[in-house]
């Protein structure tokens, strides 16, 4: 299982041809307490760097970009009902979807956990 | 992104104690420091120390003062009291609201605190319509604290003894370990507590003094926006501006007696129609269905998807957990109940007018438990 990270913030761990989606704990400690989560239904077809879900907190609404084209395995209906979880626990139960990769190629324009740190230190 | 701002005299307090910084009404201003539903619900339950130095501190003084204010501010200042701060608004000549303000009678002079935002303008607008004689101080030295919420009686009086004799807007001089202190129980949150102006080179000190009390924490930018919009309190640049009168704005009450009667303010003509004939539209709370917060600059819309008014503030209400706003709408749509139809982030939510506040307001009023 390997996890990677987009410039917009959001995290991906790939296994095998399915992943997992969420937004990283950086992300969160930005947008502040969350209050409101909207995730995909499943089925439906994302395409990359193309909106995929909405995250608010008590300051700011935000969109939350698919890393990667697929279609949606599963929504986290547990961050729709307890939305802090993505504060508390954002790289885990806080994620925000599941779905099948349309094409792993796309996997290699994401920046590694290294890349990522280093990246959120430049920002 | 916004310029860096100018620094206030608590900006390295503010980082000491953990604070997120970010650029507000030209100040580099704190807009968290735990988190703000966190603060938000410590100022509800106990009580919250705010930094608002920004806010512009005025002396108006001269032969004529109270006439001369009188001819910017509806408000009767003939027959204010020493030491009672009274809400109030500069008006311009369509009745648009310059800023809205708070006016206290100080011996022989009047003490105005304005918003940050626009207090450059306000001095301006005040100088060019007052009379040779009636001078403006911009007091720079002036920081300003707010200590709020249902223990900052508590926390104060035990620095302060005497304080917690003072009631919901009345003011008096006191000292803070030794620093004058002019002290007055308002504030901006609905909650019972104090608003104090310090001398800015002492307010490090007085600041952690309070700081120290066991019911105190500091508290954010970011809960004072949650905080006073439960409370239904109007944020100038945002509910208030220009562009709405007193009468729109639901703000009825800063026209006092006499001067509605009698005039002689600016824009008088304009709100003496409106209070006759009612405004066009109006300011009211909405409580919105669902969870996802509406915010400023969502539309209000017809069946027809007409844009017929707008959200001026909304958020998540940390003490309902539900999503509340403030809106102008169509006079025909302000009554409690009306349901109304918002368009925000390509959706259409419904919101129902409620009546404001939407958390009651705690304070300590004369007479009062």
């Amino acid at each position: 299982m390997t996890v990677y990270y987009t410039r917009e913030h959001e995290w991906i761990s790939v296994d095998g041809d399915t992943a997992t989606v969420g937004i990283t704990d950086f992300a969160q400690g930005q947008l502040g307490d969350v209050v409101f989560v909207e995730v995909p239904e499943a089925g439906r077809s994302l395409a990359k760097g193309g909106e995929a879900a909405v995250v608010e907190s008590v300051k700011a609404a935000s969109d939350v970009y698919s890393p990667v084209s697929g279609t949606v395995v599963e929504g986290n209906q547990a961050v729709v009902d307890e939305p802090s979880l993505v504060n508390t626990d954002p790289e885990g139960e806080g994620w925000f979807f599941k779905l099948t990769l349309a094409d792993n190629h796309e996997l290699s324009e994401l920046m590694s956990a290294d890349q990522y740190k280093s990246y959120c230190e430049e920002l | 992104m916004s310029e860096p701002g100018k620094t206030l005299p608590l900006d390295g307090w503010h980082r000491a104690k953990g604070a997120r910084m970010v650029p507000f009404a030209g100040y580099e201003m704190p807009i968290q420091y735990e988190g703000i539903l966190a603060e938000h619900k410590w100022t509800r339950e106990s009580a919250g120390l705010f930094d608002v130095s920004h806010m512009g501190q005025l002396i108006v003084a001269g032969a004529g003062v109270e006439k001369a204010l009188e001819a910017l501010l509806p408000a009767d200042l003939a027959i204010l009291r020493d030491s009672r701060p009274k809400y109030s608004l500069l008006l311009n000549e369509e009745g648009g609201i310059v800023d809205d303000l708070m006016v206290t009678r100080r011996g022989d002079h009047f003490y105005l605190v304005v918003n940050g935002a626009t207090k450059e303008g306000d001095i301006a607008h005040m100088e060019a319509r007052l009379p040779g004689g009636v001078v403006v101080d911009h007091m720079k030295e002036q920081a300003l604290l707010a200590l709020q919420g249902p223990k900052a009686v508590d926390a104060l009086a035990r620095l302060v003894p005497g304080v917690e004799e003072l009631t919901f807007m009345t003011a008096g001089l006191f000292a803070i370990d030794g620093v004058p202190a002019w002290i007055s129980r308002s504030g901006y949150t609905g909650e019972d507590g104090y608003e104090i102006s310090v001398p800015a080179a002492a307010v490090e000190r007085v600041a952690e003094r309070i700081a120290a009390e066991p019911e105190v924490r500091p508290i954010g930018l970011g809960a004072r926006d949650s905080l006073r919009l439960e409370a239904g309190l109007p944020l100038y640049g945002h509910d208030l501006g220009h562009d709405t009168t007193p009468v729109e704005a639901d703000l009825v009450f800063a026209l006092s007696k006499r001067r509605r009667a009698e005039g002689g303010f600016p824009g008088w003509h304009r709100i003496a129609k409106e209070l006759a004939d009612g405004p066009i539209r109006k300011r009211v709370g909405l409580a919105v269905e669902g969870r996802q917060p509406v915010r400023e600059g969502a539309m209000m819309v017809d069946s027809e998807g007409n844009e017929v008014g707008k959200v001026t503030s909304g958020g998540f209400s940390p003490s309902l957990e539900a999503p509340i706003a403030m809106a102008y709408v169509p006079l025909a749509y302000a009554a409690p109940g009306r349901r109304v139809s918002l368009a925000a982030r390509g959706r259409i939510f419904t919101g129902t007018v409620t009546p404001m506040p939407f958390v009651p307001h705690r304070y300590k009023r004369k007479g009062g438990a």
